[in-house]
């Protein structure tokens, strides 16, 4: 146990492990000086244009209740340590804690975000292996030609183009009526995911599109491949077991970078689409000045990226045995 | 003869050029970029049809005309004028995040990968903290708890994109820092900072030039989804992003006041895009991955 120690020191998984924490230090306090910074504190934040007319030891009094008195130093370590015993402040407006009300949105934006990933693997994965195969023909140009195109087009637009035209062509709008929870009414509720996860889903599969590709040509050249051919490995099987279990690598790798553009455009296509999830809550914080909601909710998106980052990290070793010894 | 001719300053910016005419994506993002440029600099000099915020109800929602090439919206604006305005504001935001961005991100990787040690822990450290955001999560706080105008929206996008132009620079520099030239000048007694801006900065160049086309098409889809979502250009000036929030809701009676912002921003990123994938055969700089 204390020989395996020093090992355990030097391992690179470990080292992973602290970036991961002193980031996230960091990252609060990044989040706690951004939302300081702002004019106004939490008493006019929570009174408005009313606090104008508190007198000087209501004002005092409210200060000291906030801890608004304290250093900031001390402001911010009393707030880190309510992160870290789970307390996440109170909604102004909503009076509820962050805490349930992140409970109830993180769960519909996972959702949102594993459904337009398989959109995305499932569309991305055989049209960029179609592209390397058949190399500068047809398909292969028209790949990079979508490719090119849905890097260009903002989800906001695709969101508001689809919403509007399925409504209006095939009276589609499952998003009009209020959110369903999937245990309650899972067929409404994978209506309601549909549209939001194909523009998700789709933005994302560009960028698996190219990766595919590229990994695809790279192994396809490989010496073991050529061994397996001649071999008489058939291609069917070649393409299957050769080379998209090793083209999977950097697939992985990149799915995982992509899951803070879906975290990021949840944002955007939540509103659109009425989604209540940790996108849309941080919006609504923003417009109502709800500093709390805001403050800890871009918190838990940022753990949630990080948190993915690492995995991404890990499961990265785990499939490919050259970077563990690396 | 031709070795004899061979003027190594002359070739280095020359061939580039030539190659990016002779790059099929090369040509056409810098074909779509000269007409975006000249509809921008059209706005620029008050050459549009008509101003871009003047409102004129009897002429509200006009289709597209002679008149009015993309036709008016509910207001009875000009919608092409509004879309050269809105080109204009994008272009000009995402230059200027993107200026910020490539100076403080490849200096700060300048810093970390030639000194490292501290600096190198500390400059990591940021960009570690910045990565950690989903970035249209972090303009988006930024841009709402600044002053709204036009320049904080650059600086919330800049915020944004500085962690990437430190990774680009810092691993090459890491590299380029152990090469003979370097290691000459440093034996020479040079001051650091001088063989850093002298030796070192020239090599990765290229690789910033590219970094830039990449970085400019995507602070224009940060700048155009801030606006959608009310955070960026206040109205009523204009910006595709809040014309497309603005069209959404009459898109049914009046497409053309989608489809003229909306086909703006998707040709404004390609080209751009385009350009990048360009500038990356012309600077043979190898994999864009």
């Amino acid at each position: 146990m204390t020989e395996s120690r020093p090992r355990l020191l030097r391992s690179p998984v470990l080292g992973r492990l602290l970036t991961a924490v002193a980031t996230l230090c960091g990252v609060a306090l990044l989040v706690f000086i951004m939302l300081r910074a702002i004019p106004g504190d939490r008493i006019t934040a929570t009174l408005g244009t009313e606090a104008a007319a508190l007198s000087p030891a209501q004002r005092a009094a409210l200060e000291a209740y906030y801890g608004l008195d304290q250093p900031l130093v001390l402001q911010f370590l009393n707030w880190l340590g309510q992160l870290i015993t789970g307390n996440l402040g109170i909604s102004s407006r909503a009076q509820v804690s962050v805490v349930q009300l992140t409970a109830g949105a993180l769960p519909v934006t996972l959702e949102l975000a594993v459904i337009a990933i398989l959109i995305a693997l499932v569309v991305g994965i055989p049209i960029g292996m179609a592209a390397a195969t058949r190399r500068n023909g047809i398909l292969d140009g028209a790949g990079q030609v979508f490719a090119l195109l849905w890097l260009s087009v903002p989800a906001f637009l695709l969101a508001s183009v689809l919403l509007t035209y399925t409504a209006r062509l095939w009276g589609f709008n499952p998003n009009g009526q209020p959110y369903a929870v999937p245990w309650l009414n899972p067929g409404l509720n994978l209506q309601q995911m549909l549209l939001p996860a194909i523009t998700l889903g789709l933005g994302i599969a560009a960028p698996i599109i190219r990766t595919t590709r590229t990994a695809v040509i790279e192994i396809g050249g490989l010496d073991f491949i050529r061994t397996a051919r001649a071999k008489g490995v058939s291609e069917a099987r070649l393409r299957a077991r050769h080379v998209l279990r090793n083209a999977l690598v950097p697939v992985t790798t990149m799915t995982g970078l992509q899951f803070g553009y879906l975290l990021g455009g949840a944002v955007v296509v939540e509103q659109i689409f009425s989604l209540p999830g940790v996108g849309r809550q941080v919006l609504l914080g923003i417009q109502q000045k709800d500093y709390a909601v805001v403050q800890s909710t871009v918190l838990v998106i940022a753990l949630c990226f990080v948190l993915v980052n690492l995995l991404t990290d890990l499961a990265y070793r785990v499939i490919d045995p050259r970077v563990r010894q690396a | 003869m031709t070795v004899l001719t061979h003027d190594p300053i002359v070739s280095a910016t020359r061939r580039p050029l030539n190659r990016l005419l002779r790059s099929v994506p090369g040509v056409i993002g810098l074909a779509l970029m000269m007409i975006i440029l000249g509809l921008s600099i059209m706005n620029w000099l008050g050459l549009t049809p008509y101003d871009p915020i003047a409102q004129d109800a009897p002429a509200r929602l006009q289709s597209p005309s002679g008149g009015h090439p993309f036709g008016t919206d509910q207001f009875g604006r000009d919608v092409f004028s509004r879309v050269a305005a809105g080109l204009a504001n994008s272009l000009l935001i995402a230059a200027v995040a993107v200026f910020f961005a490539t100076v403080l991100g490849t200096l700060a990787g300048l810093v970390g990968g030639y000194f490292r040690g501290v600096p190198d822990l500390a400059t990591g450290g940021v960009a570690n903290v910045l990565f950690a955001f989903p970035p249209l999560l972090l303009a988006l706080t930024l841009a709402s708890v600044l002053d709204r105008n036009w320049f904080t929206v650059a600086i919330a996008i800049a915020v944004v994109y500085v962690p990437i132009f430190y990774r680009v620079s810092r691993g090459p520099v890491l590299s380029l820092r152990e090469r003979e030239f370097v290691q000459a000048a440093v034996s020479t007694g040079q001051n650091p900072w001088v063989t850093m801006f002298l030796h070192v900065l020239p090599n990765i160049t290229a690789l910033i030039i590219v970094q830039v086309a990449l970085s400019l098409s995507w602070a224009v889809l940060t700048e155009a989804a801030l606006s959608f979502l009310g955070l960026g250009t206040p109205p009523p000036a204009a910006s595709l992003g809040s014309m497309i929030f603005e069209a959404k809701n009459i898109v049914v009676v009046a497409p053309w006041t989608l489809l003229a912002p909306g086909a703006m921003v998707v040709v404004l990123v390609a080209a751009l895009n385009l350009l990048g994938d360009g500038l990356t055969d012309a600077l043979d700089v190898g994999g864009k991955e």
